[in-house]
């Protein structure tokens, strides 16, 4: 059955100012599973979310899209201070929500004490779960999740994970996931494609995490030391995300 | 009852109140203010051409607005300048043009200083309708675009990811921003409108915690601004706009009382 497809890239790239920011970049999001997209600052992760999403007009490939329900967590929101926001207000953001959905929403990702706290006084790890109670509220059928879990500890991080987990259990929906961490994401994760400015390998956590560029690259150290990011392809990148062929 | 000036004027002042607080909020939330002024200074130019074609002035300051709003697009698509540059220039070009436009109209007697500071005298029967009517699709339409307008405040790509159209609720916002301009002009003046949007609704940030208390607390701003404001031109015979300013000037430094006590409460 083909129609468990929500999101079908093929072969897409964008590029900015004569610069591509991604390229050649094939990959599809079913129903109930996670993909996950790793690689290194710049390698184009956000930028392939929101080809997904259809926030660009000029891409190069092609994108389905088989469902208009989408939850969004963007990577950066920054709230001005000039605009109140309660996180019952922002609940109602894209939505018309019943009380009941919200208080629904904010239980699951455990945040429902927060309902009439200011937006500006939450902590980086209260202000993700809201982000991903309002994006889950309408119980989407794809979720897109730019780096939910920074700003939030270790222990942090992988309930946060589970978190997600639960909720791809629960509401049945596709989740594109972006993180720049695989060994915390390992467990919660079905697919995974590597990304620096294309694809550089993909496949099930355990193969690529097998793979012995990848263990060079996210081995014991290398939740801190991402910037030696290299591969064993035949192509070296620049600094400027140029692509050498060796 | 509309043929005591000051009625009428004050009729005028709280029509407009009504439509400032909410649009006012949406200038300070998406750091517009000088975008508002850019189009107010271009109101000039609009009620030259009005007088000089014979054309309904409030019609022809929309137009003029509108116009300028979508150049200054195009130019920061076309230029390198930053948007707070581009504002400048076609604020000032555009009330320069505006004066030498005047200059040229000898036969005509203009009230310069009414035009940008506001006449309390000038409001007319057909202006309240104006006002009235224009105010309230201004609304309606406001409350139209509200969720996309809100929604890509807070975030862009958010807001089109989720299904709504925040280019088009930007569009929409900017034609109801020249259109409380072209309507307001007469009674608070080029130069000051802005801070009619901005005034009442910086009081009302430190009043609220959501965005339907912050737009209800402008409202009343702005109403209390022009009651003041009014009354004291009136009494102190000063010119209409910068004593409604003034008035929402001294409403915003007894609002930062209120702030004190919450910060003092926090410690």
């Amino acid at each position: 059955m083909g129609n468990n497809i929500l999101v079908k890239l093929n072969n897409v790239g964008f590029q900015q100012n004569q610069k591509w920011l991604v390229q050649g970049v094939s990959l599809q999001v079913e129903k109930g599973k996670i993909v996950t997209l790793i690689g290194p600052n710049g390698s184009g992760k956000s930028t392939t979310a929101k080809i997904a999403l259809g926030l660009f007009k000029n891409i190069e490939g092609q994108v389905e899209k088989f469902t208009n329900n989408i939850g969004y967590v963007p990577q950066k929101i920054s709230i001005d201070w000039t605009l109140p926001l309660r996180v019952r207000d922002f609940m109602l953001l894209t939505d018309n929500l019943t009380e009941d959905v919200i208080d629904e929403a904010l239980s699951l990702t455990g945040v429902i004490n927060l309902k009439d706290k200011s937006l500006g006084n939450l902590s980086g790890g209260e202000f993700q779960r809201v982000l991903l109670a309002r994006a889950i509220s309408k119980k989407p059928e794809l979720l897109v999740l730019d780096e939910p879990v920074q700003g939030v500890d270790f222990t942090g991080e992988i309930a946060l994970y589970e978190l997600i987990k639960e909720i791809s259990e629960k509401l049945n929906c596709g989740i594109l996931l972006i993180s720049h961490d695989l060994h915390t994401v390992m467990s919660a994760t079905d697919h995974v494609v590597c990304l620096n400015g294309h694809v550089c390998c993909s496949g099930s956590p355990k193969e690529v995490a097998k793979n012995s560029e990848y263990k060079a690259l996210f081995g014991e150290q290398a939740a801190q030391t991402l910037s030696i990011y290299e591969h064993k392809h035949d192509h070296v990148h620049t600094n400027d995300g140029d692509i050498k062929k060796n | 009852m509309f043929d005591d000036f000051f009625i009428r004027a004050l009729v005028a002042g709280i029509g407009i109140a009504f439509v400032t607080g909410p649009l006012g909020c949406f200038v300070v939330w998406r750091r517009l203010s000088y975008f508002g002024d850019t189009l107010a200074h271009s109101a000039l130019l609009g009620v030259t051409i009005a007088y000089s074609l014979e054309f309904n002035i409030a019609v022809s300051i929309f137009l003029i607005s509108s116009a300028i709003a979508l150049i200054l697009i195009q130019l920061q698509k076309k230029t390198n300048l930053p948007s707070d540059a581009l504002l400048g220039l076609l604020a000032h070009s555009s009330l320069a043009v505006g004066l030498v436009v005047i200059g040229f109209l000898t036969f005509i007697r203009f009230d310069i200083m009414g035009l940008l500071f506001g006449d309390i005298l000038a409001v007319n029967k057909k202006d309240l309708l104006t006002i009235w009517v224009g105010g309230a699709l201004i609304l309606l339409v406001l409350r139209l675009i509200w969720k996309p307008l809100l929604a890509s405040t807070v975030n862009y790509e958010l807001a089109q990811a989720e299904g709504l159209n925040p280019d088009r609720a930007k569009a929409v916002f900017t034609v109801l921003l020249a259109a409380i301009i072209a309507i307001s002009i007469k009674l608070v003046g080029v130069l000051l409108i802005t801070g009619m949007l901005i005034i009442p609704t910086a009081m009302a940030r430190n009043l609220s915690d959501n965005p339907q208390k912050m737009v209800i607390f402008a409202i009343i701003g702005g109403l209390l601004s022009v009651f003041i404001g009014l009354f004291s031109s009136l009494e102190f015979n000063t010119p209409s706009g910068p004593s409604i300013i003034a008035a929402a000037l001294v409403l915003f430094i007894f609002s930062l009382l209120k702030v004190k006590q919450t910060i003092q409460l926090k410690n």
